[in-house]
């Protein structure tokens, strides 16, 4: 259904880290993607992620989970922007849009927010995101 | 018995885990992710959600027989259940995180412990009941038969 739409035109070249400790959302993450035609490799918790950057590679989306443990998504998003990364970072975790917590997520330099489970529409919402970046 | 009636069977079996409230529209989109490309996505996922689950249910369990119980960690794990839980479409799982966590933000062990027992029996449940659906599955394979698409909107 989606494989004929222009988000997946324009995902052609997009490439994708996803940010997350449970190898569920790893899973789905990366199948979405893959069904979208974008590059993607995994990072199992903030510190992976921000090594991964330390060692030259950039993406220009990145699915960030909030609670994994050694580095959550709060300090590795605020980490990532302090080193000058400017990719598309949407936040995706199973807490409420109105928490707390959420709140100060988006303020450490999330473009996007979107709530678990995802799905292939909310996807194609934060690629047109990437896309105007 | 032939390839058809097992489709058909195989469709009842799914519609009535949806009508029963265990599945929700999350495992349909997971149905629809999987493709030729990767034909065993959806056993791959959910087996992944059985081992989380009874390591995150085994957590639980201990931590809530600790002679002083820490409420703020049984939270976590079942904030942890219930995402992964919500990532599969097991709607009654979901809904016993809910409800246990708000006993947990209360510190009412018995109500937490009721909750586990029932968080238990629901997972249990959707565990048997995923595990019929993917025999279902393989007999119509190895039958030569193609599993149906399920046309159900939420």
């Amino acid at each position: 259904m989606l494989k004929s739409t222009n988000a997946n035109e324009a995902a052609a070249k997009i490439t994708a880290l996803v940010v997350d400790d449970s190898r569920i959302n790893q899973s789905i993450h990366r199948k979405l993607l893959n069904n979208l035609g974008i590059e993607n490799q995994v990072a199992g918790n903030g510190k992976e992620a921000v090594d991964v950057h330390c060692s030259g590679k950039q993406f220009d989306l990145i699915l960030m989970d909030m609670d994994m443990p050694i580095m959550n998504g709060i300090e590795a998003t605020r980490t990532l922007r302090a080193m000058g990364i400017r990719s598309t970072i949407a936040g995706v975790s199973s807490h409420s849009h109105r928490g707390e917590d959420v709140q100060e997520f988006v303020e450490a330099g999330l473009d996007d927010y979107q709530e678990k489970p995802l799905t292939s529409s909310k996807l194609v919402s934060i690629l047109q995101k990437v896309n105007n970046n | 018995m032939e390839v058809g009636q097992m489709q058909r069977q195989w469709v009842d079996y799914t519609k009535s885990l949806f009508l029963e409230g265990l599945l929700d529209g999350q495992f349909l989109q997971l149905q629809q992710l999987q493709d030729e490309s990767n034909p065993d996505f959806v056993v791959e996922v959910v087996s992944l959600f059985f081992d989380d689950s009874e390591k995150l249910l085994n957590d639980i369990t201990r931590a809530l027989e600790q002679p002083s119980v820490d409420f703020k960690k049984i939270g976590a794990h079942v904030h942890q259940f219930k995402g992964s839980s919500s990532s599969v479409g097991a709607q009654r799982v979901k809904n016993g995180c809910i409800a246990f966590r708000n006993f947990c933000e209360e510190q009412n062990i018995d109500g937490c412990v009721r909750c586990l027992q029932q968080l238990k029996q629901e997972y249990y449940l959707v565990k048997n009941k995923l595990k019929t659906l993917f025999a279902m599955e393989q007999q119509i394979v190895a039958a030569g038969g193609s599993i149906p698409m399920l046309e159900i909107s939420f």
